[in-house]
């Protein structure tokens, strides 16, 4: 019988310090996350300088949280695994710096984690991935679909060419005057609206799996402008409504096109704008029609958190790909595959 | 008793491992390689020259700034997280005052800085053995209080170069400076300075900044502006 594997994961790419031990890839022992979105609310989005203090101030606390959820020690663990990139720069050498310390006096080995690979492995906590599978990430600084053809293996098949979903969401809700991040407002004001502003949907060229969200995003905010240049009062659910249809449009088509061009066995969403009911709701529809299974992790899962950077460094490490000491963070770093 | 050192606050990186009264080892460079990288590599190699195991370890004394602040951050982060897991103290101590302490013997007062851009110094004054100031400050006005002190001014640091013309106009005769083998921080230093210190708790270690980010200055700005 195999012996299980116990990994450490640690992620602070952004604004949450995140520690957490997972059990075999899958099975998840302890999840702490600490979260500076009350922070950095008052600047209205992150500051990268005041996410690096925040880490710094709570990096070994949320460390031994994850240990002591688990009445775990050190020796009790397999590996070490850290989100590597991308991510704010200062904030990823916290986590960095912390798992190579750790490593170093355990004597445990280390394995550098893409935080992209880590969203989608998030899927690997709820259930069994299959392959060939079909990832949709969508977060705040990424929209990508992923094809999978085995553990560990990623085709990157569309990308955005401006915004982030997640970062439309952001921009939008803040000509609302929502508070920050306003992903999950829209989503609110979206899911009680009765009526929809409509907004044009970027298909681009015929065939391609990319997006762009920076022309709806300009579309919603002079919409808004205009009205109230002529003094109108708009209806912001009706406006959020309009906006969340074309990304949940788009998103859904090509999402769709892809796994029967791809012919993939699973469908997953993750990222922190996989939360969206909208979107969820819309791609369980259509992929309950198409007979493929789908599905998106519960929603403290696709947020950030360090469960999801241990079930992918599980894989990663299980293939033997180690890093060393020498690891630097790499803000700009890119998807490739470790199978 | 067995010491581990760790100074990352500017530019050079500093580590040394102390044994009682002896420095079993210790590493200064001042060649620009990212702490980041540089920095576990050095104390990977250096113990391993002491013959020294993680596990042996039984403190921990590192430079909690000023200086750059992801430079400090990355000696902080890994001097906690090693006390922490290796549960043993920690002591944390001023990186200025550390360098200031490369000149233990002088006679008068030892001023240490720092380049903070644009005019500004993260400047230590210290004068028979108490520390009189540690702050940001323009460089103007660290000249002015130095001047008015009337005493011999020893500047350290390897940033004083950048600014020692200027030091020289102001304070002419009752100024000089450390020659290059005491630019550098030395973590031997850094840790006899810590066997005169209370060790802090572990979690609540954090760099020392002397200032706040530029997000929090105009949010308070703008805070008091709204009449908050
Ligand atoms: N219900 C929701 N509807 C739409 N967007 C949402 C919802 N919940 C969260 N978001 C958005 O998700 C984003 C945060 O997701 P996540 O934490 O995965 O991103 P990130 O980690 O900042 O970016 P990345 O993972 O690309 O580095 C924010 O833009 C937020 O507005
Ligand atoms: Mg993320």
């Amino acid at each position: 019988m195999r012996k299980d594997q116990y990994i450490l994961g640690i992620e602070t790419s952004c604004d949450e310090t995140a520690a957490s031990i997972v059990k075999n890839g899958h099975e998840i022992i302890s999840n702490v996350v600490a979260s500076q979105i009350e922070s950095h609310k008052r600047f209205g989005g992150v500051v990268p300088e005041v996410a690096s203090r925040h880490h710094v101030e709570q990096i070994t606390i949320v460390i031994e949280e994850a240990l002591k959820q688990a009445d775990m020690t050190p020796q009790d663990l397999d590996a070490v695994a850290v989100t590597e990139g991308p991510g704010l720069v200062g904030a990823l050498l916290i986590g960095i710096n912390a798992a190579k310390a750790f490593a170093f006096a355990n004597g445990l080995p280390l394995v550098g984690v893409h935080h992209i690979a880590g969203h989608i492995y998030a899927n690997a906590l709820v259930q069994k991935m299959e392959f060939p599978l079909l990832a949709l990430v969508v977060s705040g600084g990424h929209t990508e679909l992923v094809l999978m053809k085995e553990d560990g293996q990623f085709e990157l098949i569309g990308e955005t060419r401006d915004d982030a979903a997640g970062e439309a969401y952001d921009k939008v809700a803040r000509v609302l005057n929502l508070p920050y991040p306003g992903g999950p407002h829209i989503d609110k004001l979206a899911n009680e609206s009765d009526e929809a502003l409509q907004f044009p949907r970027a298909w681009l060229e015929e065939g391609s799996y990319d997006f762009s969200f920076s022309g709806l995003k300009s579309a919603v905010i002079n919409y808004q402008h205009n009205a109230e240049q002529r003094g109108e009062e708009i209806n912001p659910n009706h406006l959020a409504a309009g906006f969340q249809q074309s990304v949940v449009e788009v998103l859904t088509t090509k999402t769709i096109r892809a796994a029967r061009e791809f012919k993939v066995k699973q469908v997953i969403a993750a990222g922190g704008v996989a939360a969206n009911k909208g979107l969820r709701n819309s791609l369980e529809e259509a992929f309950t029609k198409e007979n493929i299974h789908f599905y998106v992790p519960p929603i403290k899962l696709c947020t950030d958190n360090a469960a999801m950077i241990a079930a992918a460094g599980n894989s990663k490490y299980s293939a033997g790909h180690l890093s060393d000491m020498s690891m630097n963070g790499r803000p700009g770093l890119e998807l490739n595959s470790w199978n | 008793m067995i010491w581990l050192g760790i100074d990352t606050s500017n530019t050079p990186l500093a580590i040394a491992i102390v044994k009682d009264e002896q420095v079993l080892a210790s590493f200064q460079s001042s060649m620009k390689i990212t702490h980041s990288i540089g920095t576990m590599p050095a104390i990977e190699e250096l113990m391993e020259k002491a013959n020294i195991k993680p596990n042996e370890i039984e403190a921990i004394a590192v430079a909690k700034g000023p200086g750059s602040y992801t430079g400090v951050r990355i000696g902080v982060t890994i001097g906690k997280t090693l006390a922490w897991t290796l549960k043993v103290p920690i002591y944390s101590v001023s990186s200025l005052h550390v360098l200031a302490e490369n000149a233990p013997y002088f006679q008068g007062v030892v001023c240490s800085i720092m380049d903070a851009r644009r005019s500004n110094v993260f400047a230590g004054i210290y004068a028979n053995g108490e520390v009189v100031k540690e702050a940001h400050i323009s460089l103007v006005d660290l000249l002015t209080t130095l001047d008015n002190m009337e005493q011999q001014v020893l500047f350290v640091g390897m940033d004083v170069s950048i600014h020692w013309e200027q030091i020289k106009e102001v304070l002419g005769d009752k100024v000089q400076r450390a020659n290059a083998a005491f630019d550098l921080p030395n973590a031997a230093v850094l840790i006899e300075m810590a066997k005169k210190m209370e060790p802090s708790e572990v979690h609540t270690v954090v760099p020392e900044y002397l200032r706040i980010t530029e997000a929090e200055a105009n949010w308070m700005k703008e805070q008091k502006k709204n009449g908050n």
